[in-house]
């Protein structure tokens, strides 16, 4: 237990100053701006964004400004801020179905309505540092496919772009996700108790640690809950978004939204009905975080155990511990609550552990003595 | 009403994915002509995404957005009403502005041409040119015959 201290306000007041100044760095060097943060660091906005769990990018990119790139401490403003906000409305849900995609791949069909299309992607670059990026100068942009290839420019319409996962659907060898219209529950109001429903899991899990659900993903890639994984289908780029307003009583168009969305197909099980089909985990993530969505991915099959009838042996599928220490928010708040005074509960400690070995010198010493 | 919904649901959508500066350029004439009523100032707070399980199934919380809204009503009587994703007050007071002059038919064809039309073409545009882009990353992959020696 830590208690209450008085004093400091000027020392405090300087530290915040020297942060300020660490934080801007060499005066000579140009200031980094937050459209340049938003611009250039696409990746850490769409992370901040996820975890911090509001869609905004100029406010994420203003958070990792301010966090000095501290992207766990970015994503606890934004939460923070999210606070101050009402929630005015709930949208209809997204249909990723319908997504204006950027990049699309399958590591289970080679040949798909639409093809394979890379996008912008790390995958396939060397990891070789390029010291080309430490000069300035203009960066050699992508060639579109007009200027390559005339043959076929609509390619990645969102109507040719079908999902992969229900052609196995159609063959009845995958688990359907049908909607049967269950309200889905909501974490920001009401605390999950375990266990609880999927739509609650996944909710944690979009706003999960990507480095903690990577790892669970890992471990169950490793053995520690195994559940066969393919990628199915990884798919990024813009959806729209779209509201029902009562005061309007119709459907409106917002805005897009850009996500990241992975569909695992995971080993097959025979399901109560008897029939035996292929599982299946889904992640979602805003913009581009491909990482996040496979981890996820992985970590929600996992946390299906139940209703395979799959012992839970393995953290991976312990609901309660991921769910419960997924979110870096509350995990960096009790890790960090550490730093806080804790005087008295130590003195306490101290004392008794001066008491006991006091007992036990007197003890020994009296067990010396020659009777 | 002479517009129909989905007109009227078509023209939001423009404006509210249009970039704020354009939308605004675009519209300064129409808007200056009429003095509009603050019903709503515009506002901002969150809107709750939802997601499906499998991209089919059940909802689920995704996380939230801002959203700002705004209602006005022009002097003809018709209310505006926008709602965008973002926080900027002056794309939500513009949309609003438009979407009560719309209502007018004597001043929705003029919009819909100088306004609506050319954010839906620079919209179509961009969207082309993504597309394109996204295109010369399309890749045809081979299995390769594993040898048996």
């Amino acid at each position: 237990m830590y208690v209450a201290v008085k004093g400091g306000e000027q020392a405090i007041s300087q530290a915040h100053k020297l942060l300020a100044k660490r934080r801007r760095g060499d005066t000579a060097v140009t200031e980094l701006s937050v459209e340049q943060i938003n611009e250039q660091l696409p990746l850490a906005v769409d992370r901040v964004m996820t975890e911090g769990s509001i869609y905004d990018r100029e406010l994420a990119a203003l958070a990792i400004k301010q966090s000095a790139g501290d992207l766990v401490e970015a994503i606890f403003l934004l939460r923070a801020y999210r606070t101050t906000l009402s929630r005015l409305y709930t949208t209809d849900p997204i249909d990723t179905g319908k997504m204006q995609v950027e990049r699309r791949i399958s590591a289970t069909f080679k040949d798909l309505p639409g093809g394979q299309v890379l996008g912008a992607t790390f995958d396939y670059t060397h990891r070789l540092l390029d010291f080309k990026l430490l000069a300035e100068g203009p960066i050699e942009t992508g060639q579109s496919a007009s200027e390559q290839t005339s043959d076929n420019p609509a390619d990645s319409d969102p109507l040719l772009m079908s999902r992969v996962l229900p052609m196995l659907e159609r063959e009845a060898l995958l688990v359907e996700e049908i909607d049967d219209g269950a309200p889905p529950a909501d974490i920001t109001q009401d605390a999950p108790s375990y266990p609880c429903d999927r739509s609650a899991r996944l909710q944690s899990l979009v706003r999960g640690d990507e480095g903690f659900l990577l790892a669970l993903g890992y471990s169950t890639q490793r053995g520690y809950g195994r559940n066969h994984p393919f990628a199915g289908e990884i798919r990024f780029g813009d959806v729209e978004l779209c509201l029902t307003p009562d005061e309007l009583g119709f459907t409106i168009e917002i805005g897009t939204l850009q996500v990241t969305e992975c569909e695992m197909i995971n080993g097959f099980s025979r399901l109560p009905e008897g029939e035996i089909k292929f599982t299946r985990g889904y992640g979602l993530a805003f913009g581009q975080s491909e990482r996040k969505c496979m981890a996820m991915a992985l970590v929600d099959r996992a946390l299906q155990a139940d209703s395979y009838d799959e012992e839970r042996t393995s953290p991976a599928q312990q609901e309660e511990f991921v769910l419960s220490h997924c979110d870096n928010v509350e995990a960096s708040g009790f890790v960090s609550h550490l730093k806080l005074p804790h005087y008295v509960d130590f003195q306490a400690e101290l004392e008794l552990l001066r008491r006991l070995q006091n007992k036990k010198s007197v003890v020994s010493t009296s067990q010396e003595k020659p009777a | 009403m002479n517009t129909t919904r989905s007109q009227r649901q078509h023209w939001m959508s423009v404006m509210a994915k249009a970039p704020s500066e354009k939308l605004i350029e675009l519209a300064s004439s129409f808007i200056k002509s009429d003095d509009f009523k603050t019903i709503r100032a515009p506002e901002i707070g969150l809107a709750q995404i939802r997601g499906r399980m499998g991209g089919t199934g059940n909802t689920f919380n995704l996380g939230d957005t801002t959203i700002t809204r705004c209602v006005v009503q022009s002097t003809a009587g018709h209310y505006g009403y926008a709602f965008i994703r973002g926080r900027d007050k002056a794309h939500a007071q513009c949309a609003a502005k438009l979407d009560a002059l719309m209502q007018q038919s004597t001043l929705a064809s003029a919009i819909d041409a100088q306004v609506i039309e050319p954010l839906q073409q620079q919209w179509n545009a961009q969207q082309k040119h993504k597309r394109s882009e996204t295109d010369a990353t399309k890749v045809k992959f081979f299995t390769l015959v594993r040898g048996e020696d």
